[in-house]
């Protein structure tokens, strides 16, 4: 008799998220778009799949051709290269690394590896990973029809590959959900030390996982109450058979008329133990003593709160037991809804009242899939490289709640799609960032701010033709860039016009992300540089002036040269093809002189102004090594930082100019700059021996942005920093020093300097068009020299 | 042992104060009852003192003797109404008093019939303080005034569920022991029921599972915190029973239970994995997903309200057992004491219990269950009303 007891108890061996035996039709009808859906499957090799209880998630690792602009010097010691050019600048093809993710629901599969096959060319390719509860059932499906072999791969170890290799490789992976808050979505920054965390999967069961490095996971617990259990007690009780619609009617019920809550026992508060009267004493205590008729959509809210309290409980228990504070939430219960998410992240605040946090991932429905890719690649050796987001590729974050914009109605139907590329170089964070931990690039965060997203939203969308224009002239030998440009517009105007009703759909929005997002964009439709002809005539322009510049420098008093050279870096900023105030006035007045860009400058007091700090300090010793990020090319670069760089080096401070690896707007690439200090140097005496001496350093930043992520830089400038003792960061430009970077506090001395050219933004900040931020700032507790305190 | 002689020393002397008290005010003049309202079941104990003397017997007014009659000559009042005489303790001391304690039960939703019955039977006029405690004694303490004329005293629940347990213990050293235990838990064929002695009872973890559950860590008799509850309870096994097979009764759907299959309705380990998952130490019986395939239509239409009903308690009990022993971890304590009525009749759950936490904390946690598992609220209000705390 005693037999019966042996089964139970909690457990549930995970995420397996149960077959729905329900739907097997196979929709054979969709037409796949390749151009959209499995791109680049010419190149693919290393397949994994991951087959759910609903949806199936694809993943391959594929090479993208990429054209890229490449600047070379012409030989200028030969009489046939002296060229009126400055330098070279070619387009070639370049081979980058991509991982590809696809999200399809389980009734296309077959459709799926039909097309899979016919377009793959690669050979090499022979067995597929497979992952999740559904692997077992399509087996012999994909074997027959892609003719690899299909490897299993545990889920779970699966899904804890995928999530650290998110945490680690996208900013704003996690999130904390909050209903009633303005942004639903608050994206939470990324400690560099992912280590240790709790991953709590939801799906049929529960599996309760602590993490606590790359290669250490233990299963702690789980429970067998979980999706499976809202799913099927929730189809006897509502007789309603889909997931989805058990949410939709649990979303329009009243769980007190089916619970038996604290006020009805007590009638009122249990205020001896400070329970509430609304707190739940008894789930479906009110079911078990009246004769009378329950409502479906009570009965299935009633259920969701019962479910995801239990899980919630359970999950802080772990949590507590363990001492860990850091816990995820996935699986197919959790997967985008909205509901779920509330429920979990209420229950979570009810049992730790407030001290743990629920967090969900952006690209939870992806673990499985990223994992098992992950473990077919180990040879490739993923994890030794840095991998970034493809704003242009990927799908972003949809919320699959029904009151959502009816655009995502559509497609949450058909395909998802998360895209990254493999990174030339290694990010890190600057070794100078005072707390990595909670280091926020950007100064406004439009997901929260809603009149300044419907201002840069707005900005972005209408920039765009001026964009599509300059994209098209860049290529006059290419007839094809006019189409090519068009479908760039198409792209981004979407991609804005997502953004604009789910504003989270990347993490945070922020002008950075806008930014990066067209430039993703403008790559993908292969217009890696439009700027590129314009950067090398106005480098050229700016060359000419230099020794003229210098000279002029040379005479002044110190004290004059001092505040010259930063009028002359501030004036030199004012040329930003970038902001549309600036370019308007460029294209219209190509005359627009350096002397005339010092008038436009703001006369001092400046809207933030601690030149007299900076000037006080001057007078002290000199640094040991300065950091400096630069921004445009042309005149900003050669005419405004070149000299405040000969000053520095004559003072016996060391430099590194940090710029970008990749082009991004007119802002001057590591290669143009190599090229340019060269050539300066033949002027140059002090810069020549700044070079002799590698008292000079030029280093790339290893981005393509506009704006600056101090926590993502390539590994050999953080390297560069530690071994020189940088003690002065220099900032320039409002992308770096406005958008990003003007509350970013770091261990050394630091400057930000940079000129508002928009005059919303300048409106914001309380001051006006070419209004002038100059932020000295010493950090607490280290005073420099003669460095009195400073004023924000 | 010595918190047990302490508390024994602790109740004679007592029950001095107790008989001075008596001639002093109306505390603990007859009739003695302690009550117990929670969301499902109100709880009612009642001494019946054996030793009445020929002088009292005169001096007992009428309407004390007919109530004593009524409840001690029947074992089942109105319809709904129950005393559980295999509960009953004979002879029992108390407050210098012998006498016989009763145990009777009675559905929360028939409380009106109860104090239309105090009101025909004059209860009011014994000018009694009745010691009540649960929900109910707030919720319902104006329809006592009301509808009988009484004033209800009103103590706190986990004060006196822990008092009534601790009391019950001490007084049942001789007769059948109150505390049990199952030996050999993981062994179906030979799982039986064990006495245990229950000295040294600290720390000890108190699971009282009633409509919903409370957890308490009890360190000494003034000294217990509840830990944690959970919403999923007896309340949410009848409920969820009702619903799914249309029975009305917790002896109704314990009965379906015992009869139905809970792996027809439940994903077990071997479902997906086809045997154990090795690599996490699941066994294949374990149950991956409760309920979980139920998300087939065909697997819906092929199980019996019987399957239901025994997957409802599997599920509700492991649930409970899950949280209590990870409440057992985190609270450092070896010992759980299972109490409540959902275990009332229940040796399905309290077996599954057993097995629960033997199994899976390997043999470190023991489950104990007590004879008088709903009662010991209702007890501990009784012992207020003899000495105050």
């Amino acid at each position: 008799m005693c037999a019966h007891y042996a089964r139970s108890v909690e457990t549930s061996p995970t995420m397996a998220e149960c077959g729905r035996v329900d739907s097997h039709t196979m929709d054979k009808s969709i037409t796949l778009p390749p151009d959209e859906i499995f791109r680049n499957l010419e190149n693919a090799k290393r397949f994994a799949i991951d087959i759910g209880g609903s949806l199936t998630k694809l993943a391959y690792y594929s090479t993208v051709k990429h054209k890229v602009a490449k600047v070379r010097s012409f030989d200028h010691s030969t009489k046939e290269a002296a060229s009126d050019k400055l330098y070279e600048i070619s387009v070639q093809e370049e081979v980058t690394a991509r991982l590809h993710f696809i999200k399809f629901e389980n009734a296309y599969i077959e459709t799926c590896l039909d097309f899979i096959k016919d377009h793959l060319v690669n050979t090499e390719t022979k067995v597929i990973k497979a992952t999740g509860g559904g692997a077992h059932k399509f087996k012999v499906l994909i074997e027959r029809k892609l003719g690899l072999k299909v490897d299993k791969e545990d889920e779970m170890s699966c899904l804890i590959k995928g999530c650290n290799f998110v945490l680690k490789n996208i900013p704003h992976e996690a999130f904390v959900y909050a209903k009633h808050a303005d942004s639903e979505f608050r994206f939470q920054t990324t400690d560099p030390d992912i280590f240790p965390y709790l991953l709590v999967n939801i799906g049929s069961g529960v599996s309760i996982a602590k993490v606590e490095s790359e290669d250490k996971f233990e299963r702690i617990g789980g429970s067998s109450i979980g999706g499976g259990t809202f799913w099927g007690l929730g189809a006897l009780l509502t007789k309603t058979k889909r997931f989805d619609e058990l949410l939709q009617l649990a979303s329009k019920g009243q769980h007190s008329s089916v619970d038996m809550l604290v006020k009805d026992i007590y009638g009122g508060s249990y205020g001896y133990l400070g329970l509430t009267g609304d707190l739940i004493a008894s789930s479906f205590g009110k079911s078990a003593t009246a004769d009378k008729e329950f409502s479906k959509e009570d009965m299935a809210k009633s259920l969701l709160h019962m479910i995801s309290n239990d899980i919630g409980q359970l999950a802080c228990l772990y949590a507590r037991l363990h001492n860990l504070s850091r816990v995820y939430f996935g699986g197919f219960f959790i997967r985008g809804h909205p509901l779920t998410m509330h429920t979990i992240t209420y229950s979570i605040n009810f049992f730790t009242k407030g001290e743990v946090q629920a967090l969900f991932l952006r690209h939870e429905g992806y673990l499985g899939a990223i994992g098992a890719f992950l473990k077919g690649a180990e040879e490739d050796n993923p994890n030794q490289y840095s991998w970034g987001e493809n704003y242009a590729g990927s799908s972003g974050l949809m919320s699959v709640s029904p009151d959502m914009y009816p655009m995502q109605r559509a497609r949450s139907g058909t395909f998802d799609m998360l895209e990254m590329d493999r990174l030339d170089r290694q990010l890190v964070n600057l070794p100078l960032l005072q707390e990595p931990s909670s280091y926020i690039p950007d100064t406004v965060d439009l997901t929260e701010d809603a009149p300044a997203r419907e201002y840069w939203l707005f900005c972005f969308e209408d920039a765009l033709d001026g964009v599509v224009k300059r994209a098209v002239a860049s290529q006059p030998d290419m007839p094809e860039a006019a189409v090519r440009a068009e479908k760039f517009r198409q792209k981004y105007r979407h991609k804005l016009q997502t953004l604009r009703y789910q504003p989270f759909a990347y993490g945070s929005l922020t002008v950075r992300s806008l930014l990066d997002t067209r430039e993703h964009c403008l790559n993908e439709f292969n217009f890696p540089d439009p700027y590129s002809k314009i950067k090398e005539r106005e480098n050229d322009v700016a060359l000419k002036y230099y020794q003229k510049v210098v000279k002029s420098l040379e005479e002044l008093s110190w004290e004059d040269r001092q505040f010259a050279l930063v009028r002359g870096v501030l004036a030199g900023n004012v040329f930003d093809w970038g902001a549309k105030a600036v370019s308007d006035v460029l294209e219209s007045d190509p005359e627009f002189g350096f002397e005339q860009a010092k008038r436009q400058l703001e006369e001092r007091p400046w809207l933030v102004d601690s030149y007299d700090q900076w000037l006080e300090r001057l007078k002290g010793p000199p640094h040991k090594c300065a950091l400096l990020f630069v921004d445009n090319s042309g005149v900003d670069i050669i005419l405004g930082v070149m000299p405040l760089v000969r000053e520095l080096l004559s003072r016996g401070t060391e430099v590194v100019l940090a710029s970008n690896s990749g082009p991004a707007l007119n802002d001057v690439t590591n290669g143009e700059l190599q090229i340019l200090t060269e050539r300066i140097a033949a002027m140059d005496p002090v810069i020549q021996s700044g070079l002799r001496d590698d008292r000079l350093t030029l280093v790339q930043n290893g981005s393509s942005s506009p704006c600056l992520d101090l926590s993502r830089l390539d590994k050999a400038l953080a390297m560069v920093v530690r071994e020189r003792k940088t003690d002065l960061v220099i900032i320039e430009g409002m992308g770096r020093a406005i958008h990003t970077n003007y509350f970013a506090t770091l261990s050394c001395e630091s400057l930000k300097l940079a000129v508002i050219k928009n005059s919303w933004l300048a409106d914001r900040l309380g001051g006006k068009l070419f209004s002038v931020v100059f932020k000295y700032e010493v950090p607490a507790g280290k005073p420099s020299q003669e460095a009195a305190v400073l004023t924000p | 042992m010595r918190h047990r002689r302490d508390s024994r020393e602790d109740g004679e002397t007592s029950g001095d104060t107790c008989r001075k008290g008596q001639t002093q005010t109306m505390t603990s003049s007859f009739p003695w009852f302690g009550m117990d309202i929670g969301g499902t079941l109100v709880k009612l104990v009642y001494f019946e003192p054996k030793d009445i003397t020929a002088e009292e017997e005169q001096e007992e007014v009428e309407n004390l003797k007919s109530i004593r009659r009524y409840l001690t000559s029947n074992i089942a009042y109105g319809t709904t109404g129950i005393r559980d005489v295999h509960l009953e303790l004979q002879d029992l001391t108390l407050c210098g008093r012998k006498g016989n304690l009763h145990f009777i039960r009675f559905p929360t939703h028939d409380l009106p019939v109860f104090l239309q019955m105090g009101r025909n039977k004059h209860f009011s006029s014994l000018h009694t303080t009745l010691c009540a405690t649960g929900g109910g004694a707030y919720k319902f303490e104006n329809d006592f005034r009301t509808m009988a004329d009484l004033q209800l005293h009103k103590l706190d629940e986990l004060d006196c569920l822990v008092r009534g347990v601790l009391y019950i213990d001490s007084v049942m050293s001789s007769g059948p022991s109150e505390c049990y235990y199952f030996e050999n838990p993981t062994d179906p064929d030979h799982c039986v029921q064990k006495p245990y002695l229950l000295e040294n009872p600290y720390p000890l973890l108190l699971v009282n599972i009633g409509s919903g559950v409370s957890i308490l860590a009890v360190y000494s008799e003034n000294n217990y915190k509840r830990v944690t509850g959970t919403s999923l309870g007896g309340g949410t096994f009848l409920g969820l029973c009702c619903l799914l097979t249309g029975c009305s009764t917790f002896e109704e759907a314990l009965e379906m239970a015992s009869e139905g299959e809970s792996t027809r309705v439940d994903k077990l380990v071997r479902d997906i994995y086809g045997g154990d998952y090795e690599r996490f130490g699941l066994p294949g019986w374990a149950v991956a997903s409760s309920f979980g395939n139920m998300m087939s239509k065909e697997k819906r239409e092929s199980v019996s309200k019987e399957d239901l009903a025994r997957a409802t308690l599997v599920t509700i009990t492991n649930n409970i057992g899950s949280i209590t022993r990870m409440c057992a971890l985190n609270e450092n304590i070896e010992r759980v004491v299972f109490v409540g009525n959902f275990l009332r009749v229940n040796t399905l759950s309290m077996k599954l219990l057993a097995y629960a936490m033997d199994y899976w904390s390997k043999g470190q946690l023991k489950a104990l269950f007590l004879r008088h598992e709903g009662y010991f609220g209702a007890v501990g209000a009784l012992l207020e009303l003899l000495h105050p705390s």
